[in-house]
């Protein structure tokens, strides 16, 4: 099942192409990561799909259903450019925007007060935003974002300017809500902080979509057959023809760190047999590029 | 529809709710009249208390005979003017009137000399005096007698009444005049006030970064319209407080005067025929009338001044940068309130005719022609065109506000506004 499909979606502006045919399909109760540097339409798809914006070309699925004004009651919205209203109290802002995504007043009150609760910042309930620290005042509006308890959570570059201690606090919760079975996008450009969250990604630049997939798949399909191997003593020429040595680094006294490169159709186990043989190898790991340098390749090869 | 009334309900309480409000409607009613009454309090306290400027008179005509007042003191001097001008330099006095040897014909050469620029008021004094006492001495040049002249003074009280709507009534220009000018003058204050106010209400929403999650939650144009009627209910709120508030004040006053009028009257017996015309044109005015025309413009002439104001608060990241869009907007406002002076002296002229008619300016102009009857069908248009235009001025702010509010740090011009306002969804 797939919590949110988007086919073919196309924004224009007056001067330039924010979204190029971009199509997404984000599977049920995953993490999503939408990735890509700055401007590079990330935004604007976003706010598509919260109908701030409608799209020129193309339509929004959620749960099989067209994109419509019932889905804002089941989509969380943390947007990049954040903020509360600084004179409102905690807890009538919180009440206010559980209200705005068609929660009951009570219901509301009740799902506020536990939420502060949790977090540690039920205290506050009656102080204004403008008293708060930054941190606390991030709490809420984190909390905001999930009062209603949506299927879908949306969370622009959630981590800057969260500091990491609530950062740490929002994964966990980010955790605990896809076990409840809600669906989380990411859109970030920091790609090192997406890669242990996420199971899917799609990288977006200059308003396409570049790649999409499970992280898993993506990885795999980006291995290159090449280990890095910390061993004691030289390799010099001395493996067979069907392994090349593609870097060698003198780390300290006689111990080295290679990067082997074997050739399509053959076993790593050869390859460490080959090196047993020859030197003694003291760590063994296949070389797998991180999402950043996936998007790099990618980025800096379509450019 | 239900989400903007719970906009309504948080702009509403959230205003309502600050000290400053309460401050600002228990004070207001009460400064006024406490400003006014102060001020004139000084001013007679000062006139009664004020002793009598010197004034050194250098006769050179020699029969010329000032008559001391209660603020003037006239004392002749002599010798020339220049041992005049050294005496006075040393004395505390206020001045020193040169009077020339003049002919009667054409009175001419008067001086003051004064340490201090004298006002207009003492200049007019003076001249009234020297008028005066010229005045007499041509009486008895031309042998006229004093007496038959005074009798010659008429003065007549013209009564003026209207019988365009059937029954005769009896209208004060005055009252009209004065009625006119103040619900007009408050209707301009209004629009400033309260449009000012969803204006900074927009930059808040803004600049605090709250708009984006709001918008995801409700149409722009619902965030705005919220807002624009929110801070019309706090208005409306507040205006009926001061109403109330007004009403119970002066109903207390007039009570405790009403124990000391009795003896007023008896005293000043000539004046009750004064004070009971003043009633029976009071009791003629349409009051209930001019107020619900004056809630009905109120009302929409803040609607379309308020959208316009969301407009210009929407576009821009802090108040300072506003002011470049407040001015065309408050052109409009200030044509107005300059255009009340030839409204409430000519009520059915030109000026008045389209000043009430075009929606910008009506708010304020037909509160200043309403006293004075405006023929229906003349009011009848104003108001369609005043909704008319608040439909409009709406629309087109809200096709700024929908993309102004997500726009942080752009610089805008008039052309941005364009190409906002051109955008589709």
């Amino acid at each position: 099942m797939e919590a949110l499909i988007a086919k073919n979606i196309t924004k224009r502006y007056s001067n330039h192409t924010a979204l190029d045919n971009v199509s997404l399909s984000i599977p049920s109760q995953s993490i999503f990561g939408l990735l890509g540097p700055n401007g590079a339409g990330k935004t604007t798809m976003i706010r598509i799909i919260n109908q701030i914006i409608d799209a020129d070309e193309g339509e929004v699925l959620i749960n099989g259903e067209k994109l419509n004004p019932d889905h804002i009651s089941i989509i969380g919205y943390l947007p990049e450019e954040r903020g509360l209203y600084k004179k409102m109290k905690v807890g009538e802002q919180l009440v206010y925007l559980g209200q705005l995504r068609n929660l009951s007043r009570k219901e509301a009150i009740l799902r506020s007060k536990a939420w502060t609760k949790k977090l540690g910042i039920y205290e506050w309930w009656d102080k204004k935003v403008e008293d708060l620290s930054k941190g606390m005042a991030q709490k809420i509006q984190f909390i905001s974002t999930v009062l209603h308890e949506p299927k879908l959570i949306i969370l622009d570059e959630p981590f800057s300017g969260f500091d990491p201690v609530n950062a740490n606090l929002i994964k966990d919760e980010i955790f605990e809500l896809r076990e409840k079975g809600s669906t989380i996008i990411f859109s970030t450009h920091r790609m090192e902080s997406v890669e242990e969250l996420c199971d899917h990604i799609a990288l977006i630049n200059h308003a396409q979509l570049i790649l999409e997939g499970s992280k898993k798949d993506i990885k795999h399909s980006y291995r290159s057959n090449t280990y890095i191997v910390e061993h004691q003593g030289s390799l010099n020429g001395s493996l067979p023809d069907n392994f090349s040595v593609l870097d060698n680094n003198l780390l300290y006294d006689n111990f080295y760190q290679s990067i082997v490169k074997m050739t399509e159709g053959t076993s790593p186990n050869e390859l460490l047999r080959s090196l047993v043989a020859v030197t003694e190898v003291h760590s063994f790991v296949e070389k797998i590029p991180s999402i950043s340098e996936i998007f790099i390749s990618k980025v800096g090869g379509a450019q | 529809m239900n989400k903007t009334l719970l906009i309504i309900q948080r702009e509403f309480l959230s205003r309502v709710k600050k000290k400053s409000f309460l401050v600002a409607t228990i004070l207001v009613p009460l400064i006024f009249p406490a400003l006014i009454g102060g001020i004139g309090y000084v001013m007679k306290e000062e006139a009664e208390n004020a002793s009598a400027e010197v004034i050194h008179v250098l006769d050179e005509q020699g029969s010329f005979n000032l008559e001391n007042t209660d603020k003037y003191e006239f004392i002749k001097v002599s010798g020339d003017l220049e041992s005049a001008k050294k005496a006075l330099a040393e004395s505390d006095d206020y001045g020193l009137l040169y009077i020339p040897d003049f002919k009667i014909e054409s009175p001419e050469g008067f001086v003051l000399y004064a340490k201090s620029n004298p006002n207009f008021s003492t200049i007019g004094d003076i001249e009234n005096e020297i008028e005066d006492v010229i005045k007499d001495s041509k009486l008895q040049v031309y042998n006229i007698d004093k007496e038959v002249l005074d009798k010659l003074k008429t003065k007549i009280d013209l009564r003026a009444v209207n019988i365009s709507e059937g029954e005769e009534k009896e209208s004060d220009a005055g009252i009209s005049f004065g009625i006119g000018y103040f619900t007009g003058f408050l209707i301009y204050i209004f629009m400033f006030a309260y449009g000012g106010q969803v204006m900074q209400g927009v930059i808040e929403e803004k600049s605090s970064k709250i708009v984006e999650v709001i918008i995801s939650t409700v149409k722009p144009f619902q965030l705005m319209l919220g807002k624009i009627l929110g801070v019309a209910s706090v208005g409306l709120f507040q205006v009926l407080i001061w109403v109330v508030l007004i009403a119970v004040l002066s109903t207390v006053v007039l009570g405790l005067l009403g124990l000391e009028i009795p003896q007023e009257t008896a005293m000043q017996a000539p004046d009750a025929e004064t004070s009971e015309k003043f009633v029976r044109l009071l009791a003629n005015i349409p009051f209930t009338k001019i107020i619900l025309t004056f809630i009905f413009y109120f009302i929409g002439g803040y609607l379309l001044y308020g959208a316009l104001f969301a407009a210009a608060g929407s576009a821009v990241d802090s108040p300072s940068e506003a002011q470049q869009f407040m001015f065309p907007i408050m052109i409009p406002l200030i044509a107005g309130i300059i255009g009340m002076g030839s409204i409430v002296n000519n009520p059915d002229g030109n000026v008045s005719f389209w000043l009430s008619i075009i929606p910008f300016t009506s708010p304020i102009a037909m509160m200043g022609r309403i006293g004075f009857g405006v023929p229906a069908w003349e009011l009848a248009l104003s108001m369609v065109l005043l909704v008319l235009g608040f439909v409009f001025t709406t629309w087109l702010a809200g096709r700024i506000y929908r993309v102004g509010i997500l726009m942080h740090g752009v610089k805008v011009n008039y052309k941005t506004l364009v190409k906002w306002f051109m955008m589709k969804n």
